[in-house]
C-alpha cells in the first residue's frame, strides 16, 4: 500500500451515486411530465422513491421485500388517486429536493474526508483535473449558443432575405429584409398584423457613445469584472494565510455578484414590461434571453459556490495556504463566468 | 486494502470498484444491444417484402429512431466505457479510476435515462419517430408529445458521458504508475484519452441543442423556425458538430483494441506505434471540421461544399496510416487465428470497406446521388458493426479470461465469428446495391425492383441476430464452466494487465508496478 505517492485511498462503498441518480431521474421525469402534459404511471415514481428510501435507510432484505409488496399493492390499488397527487410539478419538486439533498451531502462528505487527511496529493490533483475539464465542458455548452447566434446573424438571415442563389425569399418570405437586431421577423414581413411570431419593440443593443454612462450592460460589465479582481485578491490573501482579508475580499465579491444579478433581473423586467422584448420575439429574443439567461444561471451557481466557501471560512475556519481547493475551484468557475460575460457583452450588446 | 467485494446486491448498487462498474457497463450495454437488435429485426421483418406487412408506418419510424439511439448511446458507447473501466487502471498500473464515486454515478444514470427513453413507447402518440438525428422541425413542430422525455433523457445521458470522460482523462493523466510515460501507454489508453477529450468537447453541444429544441417546443423561441428568423438548417449544423466527433468517439477506442490484439496473435510488436498515436490525434482534430459533409444536399455555398469535401477526404490519410500499420504488423508474423484475432482481422478488412464507401460519400457531387439512400445505411453499418461492434466483441474474447479467470470455448467462439461474419455481410452488403439503385432510407415500403436485395438483407439480419444469442451463451458458459486460464492467457500478450492473476484480483496495483 505504501507508494511514492503515499497511500492510495479508494473510498469504501457509497450510496451517493445511486441516490443521486434517482434524484436526477425524478427531477427530469417530473419536468418532462410537467412540460409535455403526459400522465405517467404513479408506479414509476413510487418504485423510484421506494428504492431511494430502502437504500438510504439500509432496510433489511426482509423488510424491503415485505414493504415492496405492500407498496406495489397499495400503489396499484390507489393508482387513480396517486396520479392526481403525483403530478409533473410534484414529482419535479420531490426529485429536485432529493437530488439537492444528496449533492449537498456528497460535497460535505468530500470536505470531511479532506479535513480528516484522507486525500492524498494525487487525489487532490484528480480533483483539479476534474474541475478544469468540467469548466471546459461548460465552455463548449456556451459555444453552441454563441455558434447559433453567429450562424443566424451572418448566414441564415441574409439567405432568408434573398442573398446567395436560393429562391426561398421570393417564394416564402417576400419583402423580408435581414437586419440585426431583427425587429421585423419574416412572419411579420409577409403577414403584417396577422403574424404569429412578432419581433421586439426595442432591442438591448448599444446605441451611441453618449449614452454609455447610463447604459445598464456597461455597469454590469464593470461590476462583474471588478468582482473577478476582488475574487483574485481573496485568492492572493488565502495563499498568504491572511484569513481576514480573504473573508473581506470574498465577501465583496459575493456582494458584487448579488448586485450584478439584481441589475440583470431588473434588465429582464424592463425588457418584458417596457421594451416588448420577450423569449418569443423571434430569433433576437431567443438568442438574447438564452445567452444572457444561461449566463445568469451560471452566475447564480457561481455565487452559490462562493457563498458556501465564504461560510466555510467564516464559520468553520476552513482553507489555508496549503489547502484551499474548494475555494480555488469556485474562483476558477467565477473567472470562467466572467470571461463568458465579456464574450456576451461584445457579441450580444455592443455589436448586437 | 485487503477487503474483497461486498455481499449481495449492495456490491453492485454502491460499488466504487472499477472492475464492478466495468462489468455493469458491459452487461447494461449487452442488454441495450439486444433491445436495439430486436428493434432492428422489426425493421428487417417489415422490409422482408414490399408492401405493408407487420407494423404501421408511424411505428416503423419509431423503430428506426429508437434502434439508432439505443445502439449509439446505449450499446456502443457504454460498452467502450465499460472496457475503459476494466482495462485502463490495469493498463497504466493504477489501483482504480481517479474519481471512483463519480464513476459509479456515471453508470447509474444510464439505466434511468434509457428507462425514460424506452418508456416513451407506451405514451400517447408513441415514441420519438423522427430518426436518431432528430432534425427540426420533425422533432419540434411535428413531434409527438413524448419528445420532452426524449430531450431530458438525452440531457442526463450526456451528463453521464461527460462525467465518465472527465474521470477517464483524470485517470490517464494523473494515475499512471511511475515510469509509465505517455509514449509508453498502450494504444487503447491513448485512443481513450483522445476519445474522452472529444466527449467533453461535444456532449455539451448536444445538450445545448436539445435545450434549444425544448425552448422552441415549450417556451416560444424560434431557433429552428424561419417565421421568427431562425433556421432548421441551424439544427443540422449544431447536431453534426456534435455528431461527427461522436462517430469517432465510437471508433477510436476500437482502434486501440485492434492495436492490442493484432500484435498478440501476430507475435510481433505493433508496427509504427508513434504514428498510430499521431494518426489518432489527427483524426480527432479533423473530426471537428468536417461536420457539414452530412448536409451536402441541404443547401450550402459552393465554397462550403468544397471545404467540407476536401477536409473529409483528408481523414483517409491518418486512417490509411492505421490500416497500413495493422497490415504491416501482421506481415511475416507468426499468426494464429483465435477468436479475438478473427474478429480483429475482419475488423481491418470490413472497416476498410466502410471507410472506402465513406470516401465515395465524401465527394460532394456524387453525394447528391447517394444522399439518404441505403448506400449511406450500408456505409455507416459497415463502420459501426464490423468496426465498433466487432472490436468490442474481440475485446470481450481477448480479456474475458483475465476478467473471469476462465477460458472461453474456442470452437464456439469461432462458430460465433463465422455466423456473425456471414450474417453481417449478407445483411449489409446488398444495401450498397439497393442504395445505388435508388432505394431511400427510413421507409417501411418500397418499389418492387428492390425486393430481392431486401429479402437477402432481412435473412442476413436474422442470422446475425441469432449469432448474438450464441455469444451470450458463450460468455455465460465461460463464467460458469470455462477451463482455468493462465495469468498470461495468450502466448505473446504484452502489457501490465497480463502480469496480474487471472481472474484479476478485486484490487490491483495498490503498489505501483515497475515499468520497464
Amino acid at each position: 500500500m505504501a507508494t511514492s505517492e503515499g497511500n492510495y485511498y479508494v473510498p469504501e462503498q457509497s450510496k451517493l451515486p445511486l441516490l443521486a441518480s434517482i434524484g436526477m431521474f425524478l427531477t427530469v421525469f417530473g419536468a418532462s411530465a410537467w412540460l409535455s402534459g403526459v400522465t405517467t404511471s404513479p408506479l414509476i415514481v413510487a418504485v423510484a422513491l421506494f428504492v431511494f428510501a430502502a437504500a438510504l435507510f439500509d432496510w433489511s432484505r426482509r423488510l424491503t421485500i415485505v414493504a415492496g409488496i405492500i407498496m406495489f399493492v397499495v400503489v396499484s390499488a390507489a393508482s387513480e388517486t396517486l396520479s392526481n397527487l403525483l403530478t409533473g410539478p410534484m414529482v419535479f419538486a420531490l426529485g429536485g429536493l432529493a437530488f439537492a439533498g444528496v449533492i449537498w451531502n456528497w460535497f460535505s462528505i468530500v470536505i470531511r474526508e479532506n479535513i480528516a487527511g484522507l486525500n492524498s496529493p494525487q487525489l487532490k490533483r484528480s480533483y483539479v483535473w476534474g474541475m478544469g475539464w468540467f469548466i471546459f465542458s461548460e465552455v463548449m455548452f456556451f459555444a453552441a449558443f454563441f455558434g447559433a447566434l453567429f450562424y443566424v446573424r451572418t448566414l441564415a438571415l441574409p439567405w432568408l432575405a434573398g442573398e446567395g442563389h436560393g429562391a426561398e425569399n421570393v417564394l416564402l418570405w417576400p419583402g423580408f429584409e435581414a437586419n440585426w437586431p431583427l425587429m421585423v421577423t419574416p412572419d411579420m414581413a409577409v403577414h403584417g398584423d396577422a403574424a404569429n411570431v412578432t419581433g421586439p419593440d426595442q432591442s438591448m443593443s448599444f446605441r451611441d457613445a453618449a449614452s454609455l454612462w447610463t447604459w445598464l450592460p456597461f455597469w454590469n460589465t464593470v461590476i462583474l469584472l471588478a468582482s473577478s479582481v476582488t475574487c483574485h485578491f481573496a485568492h492572493s490573501a488565502i495563499k498568504k494565510n491572511a484569513r481576514k482579508p480573504f473573508n473581506v475580499w470574498l465577501g465583496v465579491t459575493i456582494v458584487l455578484a448579488l448586485i450584478f444579478m439584481t441589475l440583470q433581473a431588473w434588465e429582464y423586467v424592463i425588457a418584458y414590461r417596457d421594451m416588448g422584448l420577450t423569449l418569443d420575439t423571434g430569433i433576437y429574443g431567443a438568442t438574447f434571453f438564452m445567452l444572457t439567461g444561461f449566463h445568469g444561471a451560471h452566475v447564480l451557481l457561481g455565487t452559490f459556490m462562493l457563498a458556501v466557501m465564504w461560510f466555510r471560512s467564516v464559520l468553520k475556519g476552513h482553507f489555508s495556504s496549503e489547502d484551499s481547493f474548494g475555494f480555488d475551484a469556485a474562483s476558477w468557475y467565477w473567472h470562467f463566468v466572467d470571461v463568458v460575460w465579456v464574450g456576451l457583452f461584445f457579441a450580444v450588446y455592443i455589436f448586437g | 486494502m485487503a477487503h474483497g467485494p461486498a455481499k449481495g446486491l449492495s456490491r453492485w448498487l454502491f460499488t466504487t470498484n472499477h472492475k464492478d462498474i466495468g462489468s455493469m457497463y458491459l452487461w447494461f450495454s449487452f442488454a441495450m444491444f439486444i433491445i436495439g437488435g430486436i428493434f432492428a429485426l422489426v425493421i428487417r421483418a417489415e422490409l422482408f417484402e414490399p408492401g405493408m406487412q407487420i407494423v404501421d408506418p408511424n411505428f416503423f419510424n419509431q423503430m428506426t429512431t429508437l434502434h439508432g439511439l439505443i445502439m449509439v448511446f446505449g450499446a456502443i458507447m457504454p460498452a467502450f466505457v465499460g472496457l475503459a473501466n476494466w482495462m485502463l487502471p490495469m493498463m497504466i498500473g493504477a489501483p482504480d479510476m481517479a474519481l471512483p464515486r463519480m464513476n459509479n454515478w456515471s453508470f447509474w444514470i444510464l439505466p434511468f435515462a434509457f428507462f425514460m427513453l424506452l418508456s416513451t413507447l407506451f405514451m400517447p402518440g408513441g415514441a420519438p419517430n423522427f430518426g436518431w438525428t432528430f432534425y427540426a422541425p420533425l422533432s419540434t413542430t411535428y413531434a409527438p408529445e413524448s419528445v420532452t422525455f426524449f430531450i431530458f433523457a438525452v440531457h442526463i445521458m450526456g451528463a453521464s458521458s461527460i462525467m465518465g470522460a472527465i474521470n477517464i482523462v483524470a485517470t490517464i493523466l494523473n494515475m499512471r504508475a511511475p515510469g509509465m510515460t505517455l509514449m509508453k501507454m498502450p494504444l487503447f489508453v491513448w485512443t481513450w484519452l483522445i476519445t474522452a477529450y472529444l466527449l467533453i468537447a461535444v456532449m455539451p453541444v448536444l445538450a445545448g441543442l436539445v435545450t434549444m429544441m425544448l425552448m422552441d417546443i415549450h417556451f416560444g423561441t424560434s431557433f429552428f423556425d424561419a417565421a421568427g428568423g431562425g433556421d432548421p438548417v441551424l439544427f443540422q449544423h449544431i447536431f453534426w458538430f456534435f455528431g461527427h466527433p461522436e462517430v469517432y468517439i465510437m471508433i477510436l477506442p476500437a482502434f486501440g483494441i485492434i492495436s492490442a490484439i493484432i500484435p498478440t496473435f501476430a507475435r510481433k510488436p505493433l508496427f509504427g506505434y508513434s504514428s498510430m498515436v499521431y494518426a489518432s490525434a489527427s483524426i480527432a482534430f479533423l473530426s471537428f471540421i468536417v461536420w457539414a459533409h452530412h448536409m451536402f444536399t441541404v443547401g450550402m455555398p459552393i465554397a462550403g461544399e468544397l471545404f467540407f469535401m476536401y477536409a473529409t477526404m483528408l481523414i483517409a490519410v491518418p486512417t490509411g496510416v492505421k490500416v497500413f500499420n495493422w497490415v504491416a504488423t501482421m506481415f511475416r508474423g507468426a499468426m494464429t487465428f483465435e477468436t479475438p484475432m478473427l474478429f480483429s482481422i475482419a475488423f481491418v478488412i470490413l472497416f476498410t470497406i466502410g471507410g472506402l464507401s465513406g470516401l465515395m460519400l465524401a465527394i460532394a457531387p456524387a453525394d447528391f446521388q447517394y444522399h439518404d439512400t441505403y448506400f449511406v445505411v450500408a456505409h455507416f453499418h459497415y463502420v459501426l458493426v464490423p468496426g465498433a461492434l466487432f472490436s468490442i466483441i474481440a475485446a470481450v474474447y481477448y480479456w474475458l479470461p483475465k476478467w473471469t479467470g476462465r477460458m472461453y470455448n474456442e470452437i464456439l467462439g469461432k462458430t460465433h465469428f463465422w455466423v456473425a461474419f456471414v450474417g453481417l455481410n449478407v445483411t449489409f452488403f446488398p444495401m450498397h446495391f439497393a442504395g445505388l439503385a435508388g432505394m431511400p432510407r427510413r421507409i417501411p415500403d418500397y418499389h418492387m425492383m428492390f425486393a430481392d436485395w431486401n429479402m437477402i438483407s432481412s435473412v442476413g439480419a436474422f442470422i446475425f441476430g441469432a449469432s448474438q444469442i450464441l455469444f451470450l451463451y458463450i460468455v455465460l458458459d465461460t463464467i460458469f464452466r470455462g477451463k482455468k486460464a493462465t495469468d498470461r492467457v495468450w502466448e505473446n500478450s504484452e502489457g501490465l494487465e497480463w502480469t496480474v492473476a487471472s481472474p484479476a484480483p478485486y484490487h490491483t496495483f495498490s503498489t505501483p508496478p515497475e515499468i520497464k
